[in-house]
């Protein structure tokens, strides 16, 4: 399957991906902000069509969607905890929008299916780099603010103590998460970055207690789950998103078998 | 100095000295004060009117000196993550850049973790400890970089009688053996009564600082709190009632 160019720009663009959204969604999975991702890309999806309306790129209308409402969730902070209804209504706006923006555009049922599910195969080279700059940046700033993220997500009032910004590594890693959505978005949908971002990180925190190994771990994983979703789609000639979203869901499922010690002793 | 939170005066005029080395327990009833004075002292609360000075500077420029175990969150024990690494979070946490604790680091952490008397959990999941063991890993976290002042807020709530003992004297031996600076904030000052240098009672936006024989008295309290109250000695027990006061009695209970 390696003598086909789309072939090797999928498994490219996948890795690029994989490896953002395992690093940026172990994260993710320990400050318990799963739902923050979830909401990101809904948004994302009105950022998305708007821009296929307006003849762009999909991808930078998804960005500058996901990245706006990351600032300005991480400035409202704990102002949305238990906000649930005000935060489902404004995501079944976005939605709304996004459907809106479709219907004008020329209702092509196929630019939609790709925003929404993904389309890994269609990726080609200029997209490819997109993601790669894209990706390089997310990670670089990752590491930045990797140590005051870990020390707030942990012991946030001991890091206030210490002269941390609450606001400031909140806010920067909503935004690192707002392009990791953007780019997951690409492989799997916005419906389905919860595949890429929280299963694989999800699965790496069952297996091991370190938190060196367990970044690693959900980089791994999502890394293993793309590529191979990628291969069995070739074989099998059936959706990449279908088996990388499969693969994730399995992969959780078994790492549930292993004791853990969950349940308070 | 005059602390204010949330528009409301929580200590007003008040002024106390606290020697270095000495374990004061905070007392007072909720809301008056207790965890105010603490972020104050962090430097996260700066006063309305005068002035706090840590070992002659100001908060600020004094926090890597200043351990701190907040109240107890329930959220704590809900991570996955092995208590080794929950230690050494707070290493240097304030730094950017990647979260590598080194060889220096590596060994605050252990001698931290050694002194609390975790080095048995330390490798286990925060999932799979008890509130007293969370408990020790906050405490040894607080100990992390060898601080010369330690504030406690609250560290006995939710443990049974038999661990508050544990914990007290803990923290006593601890500060003992490094001349440290405790404050250690509780409702029931009973468990501390043996381990405490001075008393720090806060109430009515004022406060009364002394030997727990010079405070913990009918006349002390009574005029702190502007309501006749009584001390009565149970044996070595301390039981402090309000007296027939008309307004909120309840309020200066303390759970015994």
């Amino acid at each position: 399957m390696f003598e086909y160019d789309f072939m090797r720009t999928a498994f490219a663009a996948g890795a690029v991906v994989a490896v953002v959204a395992g690093a940026v969604g172990f994260f993710l999975v320990l400050r318990n902000l799963t739902f923050a991702g979830h909401a990101l890309s809904h948004v994302g999806f009105a950022g998305a069509t708007g821009a296929v309306l307006l003849g762009l790129d999909p991808l930078w209308g998804l960005l500058a969607f996901t990245l706006a409402a990351a600032v300005a969730m991480g400035c409202l902070g704990d102002r949305l905890r238990n906000r649930d209804v005000a935060v489902g209504i404004v995501l079944s706006l976005a939605l709304g929008l996004g459907v809106l923006f479709l219907y004008l555009y020329t209702t092509s049922a196929s630019e939609a299916t790709a925003i929404l599910f993904g389309n890994l195969l269609g990726v080609d080279i200029a997209k490819l780099w997109s993601l790669v700059a894209l990706g390089a940046a997310t990670l670089a700033t990752l590491a930045a603010i990797a140590r005051p993220l870990l020390f707030v997500s942990l012991a946030p009032e001991m890091a206030e103590a210490k002269g941390v910004s609450l606001r400031l590594v909140g806010v920067l890693f909503l935004a690192i998460v707002a392009v990791a959505v953007a780019e997951a978005a690409q492989i799997v949908g916005v419906l389905l970055v919860f595949a890429l971002m929280v299963a694989p990180a999800a699965a790496a925190q069952r297996l091991s207690a370190r938190l060196g190994l367990g970044v690693a771990l959900a980089v791994a994983l999502a890394l293993a789950e793309t590529w191979s979703g990628t291969a069995l789609a070739y074989a099998t000639d059936l959706p990449p998103t279908f088996w990388i979203v499969l693969l994730s869901c399995l992969a959780y499922l078994a790492s549930l078998a292993k004791p853990t010690g969950l349940a308070r002793a | 100095m005059t602390l204010v939170r949330g528009g409301r005066i929580v200590l007003a005029e008040v002024s106390a000295t606290i020697a270095a080395g000495q374990f004061v327990g905070v007392f007072g009833p909720n809301g008056s004060g207790k965890t105010t004075l603490l972020r104050a002292i962090l430097g996260l609360l700066a006063p309305v009117s005068g002035a706090i000075r840590v070992f002659g500077r100001a908060p600020q420029a004094f926090r890597r000196g200043i351990g701190y175990l907040p109240q107890q969150r329930a959220a704590v024990g809900d991570l996955p993550i092995r208590g080794w690494d929950f230690v050494a979070s707070a290493w240097r946490g304030e730094r950017w850049g990647l979260p590598l604790v080194g060889s220096r680091g590596r060994a605050q952490v252990a001698r931290a973790i050694q002194q609390v008397g975790a080095e048995a959990i330390a490798g286990r999941r925060l999932t799979q400890l008890s509130g007293g063991e969370l408990q020790r890993l906050l405490l040894a976290q607080a100990l992390l970089g060898e601080p010369r002042i330690l504030l406690l807020d609250e560290p006995l709530v939710s443990l049974d009688p038999h661990f508050q003992q544990t914990v007290v004297a803990l923290v006593r031996q601890i500060q003992r053996a490094e001349g440290i600076t405790v404050l250690f904030t509780a409702h029931d000052l009973n468990p501390l009564v043996g381990a405490m240098d001075r008393v720090l009672y806060l109430g009515n936006r004022r406060a009364a600082i002394g030997t727990v024989d010079e405070v913990v008295t009918d006349a002390v309290l009574s005029d702190l709190y502007q309501m006749p109250i009584e001390v009565l000695r149970y044996g070595k027990r301390l039981i402090v009632v309000a007296g027939h006061g008309p307004v909120e009695a309840e309020a200066h209970r303390h759970d015994v």
